[in-house]
């Protein structure tokens, strides 16, 4: 992979990205500081705003945001939003943010039968009265886990559980040169 | 702080919710409660997203669980795939696997918690402790580092990809490899991989020593502050091996008290629910471990690299043996901040476990995989324990003889140190805050106190480094007087948030 070139992008400043995990595992953010020593490479080129990886918050707008995990309850929602209004290219990044991924695998079952199942029923381990917690601070589950473009419009989907650090740097290479990313069919990957 | 005004006083008990992770990133809150002079009485770190694994893996066939726990967590997923092969080897009957298997996944677990170690200090942390608490936001990540310390920075990224090489030969994938089943391993690495490897051991050792030395100078030279800053005093839990030595992948728990008194040793894995409870607190979704012996009150105890120095009787290995016992010359050592060091003496640890694993000629042999009893049992239940980077990982699994999982507990690392973490933000709060107003250096302190333990909370939420804070000042009667938001670029806006 040949680093991009100094002039950063079309708009002859960095690019600004922001990300973000949902409900997701922070294996796709793994993903992303496993171009290791590119790392340093990108800091030339990308400007990394809000994200879990810096202490950067700013709330102007954003050239592309990438979003790690799917919706688990109002508060991903809320957050799914926010980004939409101000990322330019919003990005689904693995499996999670695509389908619901794992933790979709609740979607079968009742929400409040799980929470009875974990936090009550005399489970065995539990201090005996346990109660599911229900504090007013605590964001309301959604009934079921939802991928992203069920929400908002997405603009770009990065599969793999997660992509690979190749697919995570090829794409950010492309939009750093201004092409519309193409991910080579041979590091697209579902597992 | 100069948009901020001190907030009236008020004589009623009041309330201060700190977001650390929020609304916005939206994982984890902090609730001090204060009594009527303003000081802090209580405070409370929410986990506030609810995932239900125990709930939802019941009815999956055995052999997908270890690859699907390991989505618990994307930064220890080796942690949760091979806690999880262990106790399905339990439950399945097979109480050991063929050598080069044990090899194989040691490998793989070591790899772990060398590139977790370095994740956690050098990409993390080591912006708050070499630019300072206070220094300007914009550079507090690990770029910042990279312009004011380049070669620690470089040094950080190279000894991660290091750890994630040791797991992607032994895995198949730096992140959520597939490399353990119950039973085994279905894969190893070539000799080619094993040799690229064990070219680099020499220098990954000296950089882990280099880090070591990082950590205790350091502490040199603010004494005072890494003693005492959010100090709390705790006894510790661990797996330990043979003799009381230090180990990460199999043995028996080891409980020792604040003075460091053996409590409970040799406590073999499967007794685990003998030995602890978890309360349910109507705040949280994160579960309180405790003693059942002590009770919920006195009964709380530390995990993770701190609790693993202290609780052990030696490292078996010369380099971090010498650095442990420098670490507890006066004894076990109860600072928080002291987390740091201790992680960077187990990460020279694992690297040593590492060059000596990396010349195990069984790693190359085989065979890969213990064959299945031939007898199934209505009743398999199997527990797995392995200490992941951040401490003491319970995984326990009952299958019934259709194959399908019929019931599942999981206690994560980061859950063990619920009530610690808890306590640490508190006696930061208590030495920082002044009863009045919410100052900057409170926020940055507070969170500075939960990334000693686990900056990511990664099993048990999703919070990674430092997110902007909501601080909101209530009163007794759920008025909200007071709010606060601070960006993560340090400034600080006030919200016109009065009702």
């Amino acid at each position: 992979m040949v680093p991009p070139e100094p002039s950063p992008s079309p708009a002859g400043r960095p690019l600004r990205v922001a990300t973000v995990s949902l409900a997701g595992c922070f294996g796709c953010h793994m993903s992303l500081l496993d171009i290791d020593e590119r790392l340093f490479t990108l800091a030339g080129h990308v400007q990394l705003d809000r994200s879990p990886l810096t202490d950067i918050k700013r709330c102007g707008p954003c050239d592309v945001g990438l979003i790690e995990g799917g919706l688990c309850n109002a508060e991903n929602v809320e957050v799914l939003r926010a980004f939409r209004a101000q990322c330019t290219l919003l990005v689904a990044v693995g499996a999670c943010a695509i389908n619901g991924g794992l933790p979709a695998l609740r979607n079968g079952l009742d929400v409040g039968t799980l929470m009875t199942e974990v936090y009550a029923n005399n489970r065995p381990g539990l201090a005996p009265g346990s109660a599911i917690p229900n504090d007013p601070e605590l964001p309301l589950p959604l009934a079921r886990v939802h991928p992203l473009h069920e929400v908002v419009h997405i603009d770009l989907f990065l599969p793999g559980c997660p992509p690979s650090a190749e697919v995570i740097w090829d794409f950010l290479h492309a939009v750093v040169q201004g092409h519309i990313p193409q991910a080579d069919p041979a590091l697209i990957r579902y597992d | 702080m100069s948009t901020t005004t001190p907030t009236t006083p008020s004589t009623a008990p009041r309330r201060v919710v700190i977001d650390p992770v929020s609304r916005v990133e939206g994982h984890g809150k902090i609730t001090l409660l204060l009594d009527a002079q303003g000081r802090v009485e209580q405070a409370r770190l929410h986990i506030v997203e609810f995932r239900g694994f125990e709930a939802f893996i019941v009815g999956r066939p055995y052999w997908e669980v270890p690859v699907m726990v390991q989505r618990l967590c994307g930064i220890c997923p080796v942690s949760h795939h091979l806690a999880a092969s262990k106790a399905l080897d339990q439950a399945l009957g097979i109480h050991s696997v063929p050598r080069t298997a044990e090899v194989v996944r040691r490998l793989m677990h070591y790899g772990q918690v060398m590139q977790s170690h370095a994740l956690h200090f050098f990409h993390l942390s080591s912006p708050d402790l070499l630019l300072g608490f206070d220094s300007e936001a914009t550079q507090r990540n690990i770029l910042g580092v990279a312009a004011a310390h380049p070669d620690i920075a470089r040094q950080g990224v190279l000894l991660r990809k290091f750890g994630q090489e040791v797991i992607r030969v032994t895995s198949g994938k730096r992140v959520h490899g597939t490399g353990s089943v119950p039973g085994g391993v279905n894969r190893q690495p070539t000799r080619e991989e094993r040799d690229a490897l064990t070219a680099q051991v020499p220098q990954m050792l000296d950089w882990c020593e280099r880090a070591v030395e990082l950590a205790a100078t350091l502490h040199a030279q603010a004494p005072g502050l890494y003693g005492h800053f959010g100090a709390i005093r705790s006894g510790w839990m661990s797996l330990v091996g043979p003799g009381g030595a230090m180990e990460l992948y199999d043995g028996p728990l080891r409980v020792r008290d604040a003075q460091g008194t053996l409590l409970h040793d040799g406590v073999p894995v499967h007794n685990y629910l003998d030995l602890i409870e978890e309360a349910v607190e109507p705040w949280t979704y994160m579960k309180f471990p405790y003693l059942r012996a002590q009770g919920r009150e006195a009964g709380w105890y530390r995990v993770g690299p701190l609790a693993r120095v202290n609780n052990c009787s030696h490292i078996p290995s010369p380099r971090a043996e010498a650095q442990r016992q420098r670490f507890v010359a006066h004894g076990p050592v109860q600072g928080t901040l002291a987390y740091h060091w201790a992680r960077m003496i187990e990460m020279l640890h694992a690297m040593e476990v590492i060059a000596e694993l990396l010349q195990d000629e069984a790693l190359l042999g085989g065979p890969l995989t213990a064959p299945l009893p031939a007898e199934r049992p209505t009743h398999r239940p199997g527990v797995g324990v392995i200490e992941a980077p951040r401490g003491t990982l319970i995984h326990h699994y009952e299958i019934g003889d259709d194959d399908l999982i019929r019931w599942c507990n999981l206690i994560v690392s980061t859950t063990h140190n619920n009530h610690a973490m808890n306590a640490s933000v508190r006696a930061v709060a208590q030495e920082y805050f002044d009863g009045r107003s919410i100052t900057e250096g409170l926020l940055n302190r507070m969170e500075v106190a939960v990334r000693a333990y686990d900056p990511c909370l990664s099993c048990a939420t999703h919070a990674l480094g430092s997110m902007p804070l909501q601080v909101q000042l209530v009163d007794a009667a759920g008025q909200v007087r007071d709010s606060v938001l601070r960006h993560g670029d340090g400034r600080i806006e006030r919200k016109d948030s009065r009702t």
